[in-house]
């Protein structure tokens, strides 16, 4: 089974207790009315779907409750890390320099 | 037919009288303010537990805390906590007939409870507890002792998890 670290929880915990959220960093225009109905749709809908790094949301839903953000490879499933929402996208070239 | 079993010389299941359950939501700022209304210091960690003087509470989340004490304090300890609540505004809900408490002793608790539980329970610490799920329903684990469990389950889901327990713990009596 999966193993993903919660970073409120502080521990590697089973994926059943989480749910995934979408991408991350998908901030909500400070003011939509002044939005092209296509910028509209890019924010609604547009996601970037890549192959290999993805930044995500997740929620440790049976658990503390808390939505986090994880960088996974989707090719591979593997969580390179999480982190609290709310921070910024971790520079990649350091967690594989450090491993 | 044959009687329904209860437990077995390694694994005894047991559903536990009622207790006052409270749910705490509070912002870890105020925390001493709720640990002065309950009579404990609340942990600070998730998944710690404190025990004193018949009330108990385990840390949930950031900021989310479980309650326990006797049944017939239930209405002091809110009164208590509303007087708290103009300096240290939180949420304190009473949960005790959400759930049901079901108590898992004896030396093969652990491996018993792998049954339905994904948690890796070899790490986890007695005195501590965890919401997780338990097949897919939603409990809270509390670990009192190496050989001592609790299930906090929600009524609706309580009929599937004790026939769950039940069929587990024929097997186990079984010897499979």
């Amino acid at each position: 089974m999966l193993l993903i670290n919660c970073p409120y929880c502080d521990d590697a915990l089973p994926e059943l207790e989480f749910a995934y959220a979408g991408e991350a960093h998908i901030a909500r225009p400070a003011d939509p009315s002044k939005l092209s109905d296509e910028e509209w749709r890019d924010f609604l809908f547009i996601r970037s779907n890549p192959r290999g790094l993805h930044a995500e949301r997740w929620r440790h839903i049976h658990g503390c409750g808390r939505f986090f953000n994880a960088l996974r490879d989707t090719v591979s499933d593997r969580f390179l890390t999480t982190y609290p929402a709310g921070q910024p996208r971790p520079d990649v070239t350091k967690l594989e320099a450090a491993e | 037919m044959n009687a329904p079993v209860k437990s077995f010389a390694n694994v005894s299941i047991a559903v536990l009288p009622p207790v006052a359950r409270l749910n705490l939501r509070i912002a870890p700022a105020n925390l001493a303010a709720a640990s002065a209304a309950f009579g404990l210091p609340l942990p600070t960690k998730i998944g710690q537990g404190v025990v004193k003087n018949g009330h108990a509470a385990w840390c949930l989340g950031p900021d989310e805390w479980l309650l326990h004490a006797p049944e017939a304090e239930q209405a002091a300890i809110v009164a208590d906590f509303a007087k708290a609540r103009t300096k240290a505004p939180h949420s304190l809900t009473v949960i005790s007939d959400r759930e049901f408490t079901i108590a898992i002793t004896g030396p093969r608790a652990q491996e018993f409870l792998t049954v339905a539980c994904p948690l890796d329970l070899s790490r986890m610490a007695p005195g501590t507890a965890k919401r997780t799920l338990f097949d897919s329903a939603q409990v809270v684990l509390i670990r009192d002792a190496d050989d001592a469990f609790r299930i906090e389950v929600w009524r609706s889901f309580f009929p599937h998890v004790s026939e769950l327990l039940d069929i587990a713990l024929r097997e186990f009596a079984c010897g499979l």
